[in-house]
């Protein structure tokens, strides 16, 4: 009963304006069709934004929603986004203490969405306007089986991102667009100026522009194939051990994207395959502080596809299926994803919004975004299987063994493939 | 009037137990477990398939097992053997007459009162390979920095260490403990009958802590056998997955992706029947030699 109500009100809002919308007032008030004005009660919201530099943006924007909607109290949670994962499942599936709606990174959707803790949102207030403003990649996140699991809030991809002066210094004028050029700059770089050229992140995450840019993954859904040891994949993993026995600084492995970050904003890594959550980080280094400009950005290098590809980030506001009060959580979803809201948060985080119409002048006069925008089209989803999650344990451990040369890329490649196997039941290994 | 007692034992042991016994039979994840969220209802899927789960584990067929329970055993003897070994030598020494002995014994047991997390965590700013404090130190002596948590093997070398760290002080506290309720007639008496320090120790101290040792290395196999926080803690995520014990290998199961609560609940089971077996096994013995 509930969601046809809420349906009626998103379809009236659809067709008519916003404002006449409003004339439906009375109606709404007999129960038969409800107006966003008439949605009264509280909602939790559970943030993973950085607590100090972005959380108060979303404190202020929900404050204007609460401005706007008086009947609705919003209970504001910023959670740390390492623990979110753990603790809205626990919640989620006993149903005590779960958020209303929740920030969620784009590759927890297919989970969620199949253990049905999050609901669909088409034909609800959260998607009132359509998605047609939507970035293609971003939008891409929030699908799994046809449906739509999320609103794409922020969005992000790696890219390489690079110290100007010490490119000039070495004498190298461009970014490299291939892996062959990323390993032969970053030697240059070593020669000329003493410094490391790269540092590797040894995480299965940043592997996957190297297996996108052999035009594979880690398993293909139509096929119902393990892709993670095809010949494919294999040249990816030899590309990256290149990469990281010829071109990377030392890895600490235990501390590995801790090292990367600090190395490269100390000046002491001229380039890093990194994504724009970092850059803020970045620019408080002695390497960038103050010297905005120092910083370049390219998309990542290209595989033998030709075609430089990264995994779409990011994250969707979700609603949790046992929400008692969804048509709230409906619409706060759809006011905290406008472009208006977008528009605000980038304005000052500098993260990248997923509507097209929130990258106005004001917003892309940042360096950061501005930086960030064009490569965003180098984005693609990542698999959309409800396993993917722990798919990268297997194969974070099977990549180190190859990177630290235990195994050989291939049998490496085969071991994760046999783990996969175990978690995709129905799945075959490729070869 | 023995109720309340069953009563407290059943809900807060018994229960819990004999659910986890139950998933261990069948293939429950969080995927076909009975769900009720909102409008949403999910029946439980799962079925019963009886000891399949043990099968798989307990014949090698899953290939995680046995590499796990094989370096659980060395981690958990060499944890408890450092552990005693060098908390008998700090209790020696403070056992002696001397000044300021409470101000050594606070500092030793600094570590004890430091929460676990806490201590891992300097332990691993300590060891990073580039901003480090260990690599800062002797490449300042000339020495080649080292790669302190990289492979497999330096990383178990290092949650050894740092374990020993973290439980030295209880064992010395409690090994302090017995060496006071040794009466010092008996060291006396053997002093007269012309034993060297070494015999003294031998005859006198060893048989003397018996008690305390014993429970002191059981306690410490079990804490060792299921010690949690130093591996998941520092180590990380970008593992090989080879410094893994059994707990937490069995936490990985249970809490990443799409729970697997079948077979995290083997594990814990298998976990259990190990220590159980173990400790029936050490009372036993100890029994023995006391009666002998």
């Amino acid at each position: 009963m509930r969601r046809g109500i809420s349906i009626a009100a998103a379809v009236c809002a659809l067709a008519l304006t916003a404002t006449a919308c409003g004339s439906d007032d009375d109606e709404g008030s007999n129960g038969k069709a409800k107006d966003a004005k008439d949605i009264s009660g509280s909602l939790t919201y559970w943030d993973t934004s950085d607590a100090t530099t972005e959380a108060p943006v979303y404190k202020k924007l929900i404050a204007d929603f609460e401005d706007k909607y008086p009947k609705i109290d919003v209970n504001y949670e910023n959670i740390e986004f390492a623990s979110i994962e753990q603790k809205f499942k626990s919640a989620a599936k006993t149903g005590k203490g779960a958020p209303d709606v929740m920030r969620a990174d784009v590759g927890l959707i297919p989970e969620y969405a199949s253990l049905h803790y999050i609901a669909p949102l088409d034909g609800t207030l959260a998607l009132k306007g359509g998605t047609e403003d939507f970035t293609e990649g971003p939008l891409n996140t929030t699908k799994y089986q046809g449906k739509t699991y999320g609103v794409p809030s922020v969005t992000d991809t790696l890219g390489i991102l690079y110290n100007k002066k010490l490119f000039k210094k070495a004498g190298v004028e461009k970014a490299p667009t291939t892996w062959d050029e990323f390993i032969e700059t970053s030697k240059t770089i070593k020669k000329k100026t003493g410094v490391e050229g790269t540092y590797l992140n040894p995480d299965s995450y940043f592997l996957l522009p190297f297996l996108y840019g052999e035009g594979t993954d880690l398993a293909d859904t139509r096929t119902k194939k393990i892709t993670i040891n095809s010949p494919e994949a294999v040249k990816a993993v030899t590309t990256a051990k290149k990469v990281y026995d010829q071109a990377s600084a030392k890895v600490d492995f235990a501390n590995a994207y801790d090292n990367m970050q600090t190395s490269f904003k100390n000046g002491e890594v001229a380039m890093l395959i990194q994504g724009p959550w970092s850059v803020t980080d970045d620019l408080s280094g002695k390497a960038f502080k103050g010297d905005e400009g120092n910083l370049g950005f390219a998309p990542v290098p290209a595989g033998s596809t030709g075609k430089p590809q990264a995994p779409t980030g990011g994250h969707d506001l979700t609603v949790y299926q046992g929400s008692k009060n969804l048509d709230a959580a409906y619409l706060f979803t759809q006011f905290m994803t406008s472009s208006k809201s977008q528009q605000k948060i980038a304005a000052e985080t500098a993260t990248l919004p997923t509507r097209e119409s929130a990258y106005t002048p004001e917003v892309t006069k940042d360096a950061r975004i501005k930086g960030f925008h064009p490569i965003m089209k180098s984005a693609r989803p990542r698999v959309a299987l409800p396993q993917v999650g722990s798919l990268f344990t297997p194969l974070v451990q099977q990549y180190t063994k190859i990177l630290q040369g235990d195994v050989s890329v291939k049998s490496g490649l085969d071991a994760a493939a046999k783990d996969f196997k175990k978690l995709l039941p129905g799945y075959t290994i490729s070869s | 009037m023995v109720a309340p007692v069953v009563i407290v034992l059943a809900v807060l042991v018994l229960y819990p137990l004999g659910y986890g016994f139950y998933l261990s039979l069948t293939n429950a994840n969080e995927a076909n477990v009975a769900r009720d969220i909102g409008a949403f209802h999910a029946p439980a899927t799962y079925e019963m398939v009886g000891l399949d789960n043990y099968w798989s584990i307990l014949s090698g067929a899953d290939g995680d097992f046995y590499p796990r329970l094989t370096w659980t055993i060395v981690w958990t003897v060499s944890c408890v053997a450092l552990h005693i070994a060098i908390g008998m030598g700090l209790a020696l020494l403070l056992n002696r007459k001397m000044r300021a002995k409470l101000l050594y014994r606070a500092l030793l047991i600094l570590p004890w009162a430091v929460p676990a997390f806490v201590g891992v965590f300097a332990w691993r700013l300590m060891l990073n390979s580039q901003y480090g404090v260990f690599n800062e130190m002797i490449t300042a002596v000339g020495l080649p920095a080292q790669n302190w948590l990289a492979t497999p093997f330096a990383q178990k070398v290092a949650v050894i260490m740092v374990n020993v760290w973290i439980g030295v002080p209880f064992n010395m506290v409690a090994l302090l403990g017995g060496l006071q309720s040794i009466p010092k007639e008996l060291y006396e008496a053997s002093e007269m009958d012309g034993a060297s320090p070494w015999q003294r120790f031998v005859n006198v101290t060893l048989p003397g802590l018996r008690p305390v040792t014993n429970t002191v290395v059981l306690l410490g196999c079990i804490w060792t056998f299921n010690m949690f926080a130093v591996i998941y803690l520092l180590l990380g995520q970008n593992t090989t997955g080879e410094a893994d014990i059994l707990v937490t290998f069995a936490f990985r199961k249970a809490f990443t992706g799409v729970s697997d609560y079948s077979g995290a609940a083997t594990y814990g089971i298998v976990i259990l029947a190990l220590l159980l077996a173990f400790s029936t096994f050490y009372r036993r013995r100890q029994l023995k030699t006391e009666q002998a």
